[in-house]
């Protein structure tokens, strides 16, 4: 079939030939498709100008204190429980992979849990805990009653948390299993221990590997927090719904909220970026631009 | 030397495998192999791939765990603790110290990818030797300078060609001062042309007195170097001798056959 369209040339030819004009491909199917998307796009922007929808309000609310308030406890659930979650998962990865049958299991049971049942229902158990645990402590030392230590914000934290944890455990165990067994022996070669080797040599490396799955994570939390809005923890969309209950602009808020949403993930987005250039160190590619590679890495 | 080295005194030697064995599964990889090594010796062993010959070298280090036998290091019985009748494993922090006496060199360098030539040389002193900064840093410029790179100190491994990567890697093992250094195929992943430099680097080792066991291809290095050769063939130890016996005049038709080999 591609001997129709090509052309059989001679040798004596090639000469005057590479003096020719080159016409570049015409891409037609591309014009096509970014004409329809514009098209839609359009159409979609005319539907939010035209509809019910008050801009003003957009833009009044966008910075009221009740939304502002709403997405600070939003970065700071994000935060918290994306500290805790990357804690845990570090741990639970190292019990996984520990020589240790006790701390395995342990961490076998952990992993199946919380990826096993939805975050919603764990929230609401860690809401209701006091159900099942109407005090917490150690007998006879002290106590606490479980509805005075887990409310709104300790419910959020521990579910977001301990799920986030169950995840992250798998994407750490994948970064230590992608480090070469080679610098493990090394390691131990010049009389590291099993938990000195970890922390110096394998975490460090497995980074790599690691940082991209749990920045995707990371943005994933910004917007998981929102389910925390059904025990009352009171973050943006929480805060959003509140204010639409009360004024019936129940676009404009929901506006306002991804407004916000989108404004976060693109500023991490960018943290991210800079972040995996950091822990690329010594894999040639950050340094590639200033000085040339004298020669590939063996495989 | 080589006939005295043989029935040596056992109490002098930094080395002694006795009677060791090593499975891997159903594979025989050591079988009841005995090998002494006295202090200040270049020890070579030679063989075909799969003769058992680096599985070796990782037992001394303990990289491998020996299946049947005993092996001491420096007057001390390694992976194990003596109660009696009973031998106790030692946990993974006594093992780590045991392996303080021994450096190793590997086949594929295994330098740390995420630290600069310097930090990997400091990175044994200063963490597990935990020693100031300021004179491992020293002592680390000194190697270097030893093994010609000081110019590469900043050089992530990437950036280093294998030979480079090979002295750099040398000079991490010889921070951490240790009383003999085991070298399994340091050479084998090496373009030829790079062979010569590290071969360089631990032939001066040896004139400075380094104890060093070395697993190797390179007959010429053998022959030049080392104080006794092993050959090795099937888990075992075929034969063994001076370099002039061995290399050159050998009395077992496999090691014949081998060196015939290497040597088209």
């Amino acid at each position: 079939m591609s001997h129709a369209v090509t052309s059989p040339v001679a040798s004596r030819d090639l000469a005057a030939i590479a003096r020719l004009r080159i016409v570049p491909r015409r891409f037609y199917g591309r014009w096509v498709a970014a004409a329809l998307i514009i098209a839609v796009l359009a159409w979609i922007i005319a539907a939010f100008v035209k509809g019910d929808i008050a801009w003003p309000v957009v833009g009044q609310f966008f910075t009221a204190p009740a939304i502002l308030s709403g997405l600070g406890n939003t970065l700071i659930m994000t935060v918290c429980a994306m500290t805790l979650g990357i804690v845990l998962g570090v741990v639970f990865a190292i019990m996984y992979m520990s020589p240790n049958p006790v701390l395995r299991s342990v961490a076998l049971f952990y992993i199946w849990f919380f990826r096993g049942t939805p975050l919603l229902l764990q929230l609401l158990i860690w809401f209701n805990l006091a159900l099942v645990f109407p005090t917490i402590g150690i007998p006879g030392l002290f106590s606490w009653r479980t509805i005075d230590i887990i409310g709104p914000f300790m419910a959020t934290l521990l579910g977001l948390g301990m799920n986030q944890g169950a995840y992250t455990a798998e994407v750490v165990r994948g970064g230590i299993l992608s480090v070469d067994t080679g610098q493990t022996e090394a390691a131990k070669a010049i009389g590291m221990t099993r938990l000195t080797t970890l922390r110096r040599i394998v975490l460090p490396q497995a980074m790599r590997v690691i940082i991209p799955p749990v920045g995707n994570e990371v943005i994933s939390m910004v917007k998981l927090t929102s389910v925390a809005s059904v025990i009352q923890y009171a973050e943006i969309l929480r805060n959003a719904q509140t204010v639409y209950y009360a004024n019936a602009r129940v676009i404009e808020l929901l506006i306002v909220a991804a407004g916000w949403y989108l404004l976060v993930v693109t500023l991490l987005q960018i943290g991210q970026y800079f972040l995996e250039r950091h822990f690329s160190k010594g894999r040639g590619e950050r340094r590639a631009k200033r000085t040339v590679k004298i020669e590939e890495e063996p495989a | 030397m080589s006939a005295a080295q043989n029935q040596a005194d056992a109490d002098t030697a930094i080395v002694t495998v006795a009677n060791v064995s090593k499975f891997f599964g159903d594979l025989k990889a050591l079988n009841d192999v005995s090998l002494s090594v006295e202090p200040g010796m270049v020890q070579c062993i030679i063989g075909p791939s799969g003769s058992g010959k680096s599985t070796l070298l990782r037992c001394i280090n303990q990289l491998e765990k020996i299946d049947q036998g005993a092996i001491r290091v420096d007057g001390e019985l390694i992976g194990y603790r003596r109660v009696g009748d009973e031998l106790h494993e030692l946990t993974d922090p006594e093992i780590a110290r045991q392996r303080l006496v021994t450096g190793m060199v590997f086949q594929r360098f295994n330098l740390f990818n995420h630290m600069t030539a310097l930090q990997n040389i400091i990175e044994g002193p200063l963490t597990v030797l935990k020693r100031p900064r300021k004179e491992i840093v020293a002592d680390a410029m000194a190697l270097l300078e030893r093994v010609g790179l000081a110019e590469k100190r900043d050089a992530y491994p990437s950036e280093l060609s294998g030979g480079q990567q090979q002295r750099i890697a040398i000079a991490r093992a010889l921070a951490m001062k240790p009383k003999l250094m085991l070298f399994d195929e340091p050479t084998s992943a090496l373009d030829p042309e790079l062979v010569g430099e590290v071969l360089n680097v631990m032939r001066d080792l040896a004139a400075s007195g380094m104890t060093m066991i070395v697993v190797t291809h390179e007959l010429g290095f053998a022959r030049e170097v080392a104080n006794d050769v092993v050959f090795m063939d099937k888990g075992e130890i075929v034969e063994r001798g001076t370099p002039d016996t061995v290399l050159v005049a050998p009395t077992q038709a496999r090691t014949r056959d081998f060196i015939a080999a290497v040597l088209k």
